[in-house]
């Protein structure tokens, strides 16, 4: 199962900033190794994040976001302990949930 | 004629002043780019991780590291990655913190410590350790290097790091003083801290473990002299090997009182 | 004789096969449902736009683009995309140079801000730009100049 990610949502007025962290390889599928083979790509395509069990964000992501990828976005009409779930499924179907709770 | 001469060595003035304007806003830029990457340190996943692993039943002994007596006390963390690398009574030797998890992870746990100083860097059981000393370096973020030298074995390291420092082979004549050895080096454009005394907070010494961002990889310190020793040429040191330790110690009490930044964010 | 079970084995083998050897064209990979094939394929503006049902895109100052002047490493770039103009639909980035342009988009809804930050990797120097795609078919977009540099062995 894939790792943890790492979400940190701070509450600031009416809106949360969340601060996301993503274990993944992101790999773009033109890369070769040491054999000259090419590695397959390998990549996060799909981010959701759900405020409350509500989606609130959908986001498409390619290969060239980053390795271990980052994002930050801001939820409006979230309070402090308001629960935050990111998701994230790859181009082969492996998938990753993860709550935190809103600061 | 007196005109034209004023005029160009105006023009070369106002040119080498942008030229110099140029230089010093590639450092700023750069750090710019550090600071914005600052915030959200993929280390953080293997700080994670590390924190899973010290707690975690592992190993033919099927037992946690939480018994591991990093230098402070069987199962005390925090602060005690500032005071490695030190001397330990029950192996008699001066132990940085990757021998020391080798220790703990060989009488706590069972693994073999000989089968993980073979394993490549990131692989198997090597993996595990970056996740660990992300952690264990991070309960230490923000306290100030304060190594013992009050052992006959702690100064003989210190003695030992420093001659291994100086040293200089391979086919360059390279030593670890010859990029690390002064003030002001630079290769293109990473600044090289001077090694040889206290480089600043969160530099040098103090900056290691780190994420690194050209590789996603988290090195720990027995890394970052592996790869020393290989951009020098020299034969590759044995993994947690006397030298490396040596090396840190001298690298460690020279930065006393410098700010660990670990785990940090590097190129 | 060649039995159907045999040679069913012998196409999944060679599928595979091809697959490894990343021969195998994009659309026969793995997808998430609804994942837009064709834009993160898009090579420049006019395929990617094609691609996402919009117009080529005019610049404006209502849509900033963040990002470091000079990224010590492609292989991280940090950069964001936002704009406090109202019905916007999604947010794009995209590296100009990158073998696809588009890197990320994110759909815009009434819970969240139009403003998204990530990182990026770059093959080069480039121009990044950040696109507002809005309600009423309008594309909007601001870009700024990313210099990539290795930046020597070390630290």
């Amino acid at each position: 199962m894939a790792d943890p990610m790492r979400i940190r949502a701070q509450s600031a007025g009416d809106k949360a900033t969340v601060r996301v962290l993503m274990s993944h390889e992101m790999e773009t599928g033109l890369r070769k190794d040491a054999a000259g083979k090419l590695i397959p790509a390998w990549y996060i395509q799909e981010v959701t994040a759900q405020l409350n069990g509500k989606t609130v964000m959908t986001a498409q992501w390619g290969p060239s976001v980053a390795k271990n990828p980052f994002l930050q976005f801001s939820v409006k009409g979230a309070k402090a302990g308001d629960k935050i779930a990111m998701s994230w499924t790859d181009n082969k179907g492996e998938k990753r949930t993860d709550e935190a709770t809103v600061s | 004629m007196r005109t034209r001469w004023t005029l160009i060595a105006l023009a070369a003035a106002a040119l080498s002043t942008v030229a110099l304007a140029q230089q010093k806003s590639a450092a700023d830029a750069i750090a710019e780019y550090r600071a914005m990457l600052a915030d959200g340190n993929p280390a953080e996943l293997f700080e994670a991780k590390g924190e899973d692993l010290w707690k975690q039943k592992r190993g033919p002994k099927n037992a946690t590291l939480e018994q591991c007596n990093l230098g402070k006390g069987a199962g005390v963390v925090k602060g005690a990655f500032v005071e490695l690398p030190r001397w330990f009574a029950d192996t008699g030797r001066v132990q940085d913190l990757e021998s020391r998890l080798l220790t703990c992870m060989e009488t706590l746990q069972g693994f073999d410590a000989k089968t993980i100083i073979a394993t490549p860097f990131g692989k198997g059981e090597q993996a595990k350790i970056e996740g660990l000393v992300a952690w264990i370096s991070a309960e230490s973020k923000g306290l100030r290097f304060n190594l013992p030298q009050a052992h006959a074995a702690e100064t003989t390291a210190f003695e030992l790091g420093k001659r291994a420092f100086f040293y200089r082979a391979g086919p360059y004549d390279f030593s670890c003083a010859s990029c690390h050895g002064q003030e002001g080096k630079r290769i293109r454009l990473q600044d090289l801290p001077d090694l040889t005394k206290n480089p600043g907070d969160g530099i040098g010494f103090a900056a290691w473990p780190a994420y690194r961002v050209s590789s996603g990889e988290l090195w720990g310190m027995q890394r970052r002299l592996n790869d020393c020793f290989r951009q020098q040429r020299f034969p590759y040191p044995g993994y947690t090997s006397d030298v490396t330790v040596a090396l840190s110690v001298y690298m460690g009490v020279n930065a006393k009182g410098a700010e660990s930044i670990a785990p940090a964010l590097k190129r | 004789m060649t039995t159907r079970r045999e040679m069913l084995a012998r196409s999944t083998q060679l599928a595979a096969m091809l697959a490894t050897l990343g021969l195998l064209p994009e659309a026969a990979q793995a997808q998430v449902a609804g994942f837009n094939v064709a834009a993160f394929d898009a090579k420049n503006m006019a395929d990617l736009m094609k691609a996402l049902g919009g117009h080529a895109p005019t610049e404006s100052k209502d849509v900033t683009i963040t990002g470091p002047d000079i990224a010590e490493n492609g292989a991280v770039v940090p950069v964001g995309a936002s704009t406090a103009l109202p019905g916007v639909k999604r947010m794009l980035l995209l590296v100009e140079k990158n073998p696809s342009m588009l890197s990320a988009m994110f759909d815009v809804t009434d819970a969240v801000d139009a403003n998204f930050s990530t990182r990026v990797k770059m093959g080069q120097s480039s121009n990044v730009f950040a696109v507002a795609m809005m309600a009423d078919g309008r594309a909007l977009y601001a870009s700024k100049e990313i210099k990539v540099t290795l930046g020597g062995c070390g630290g």
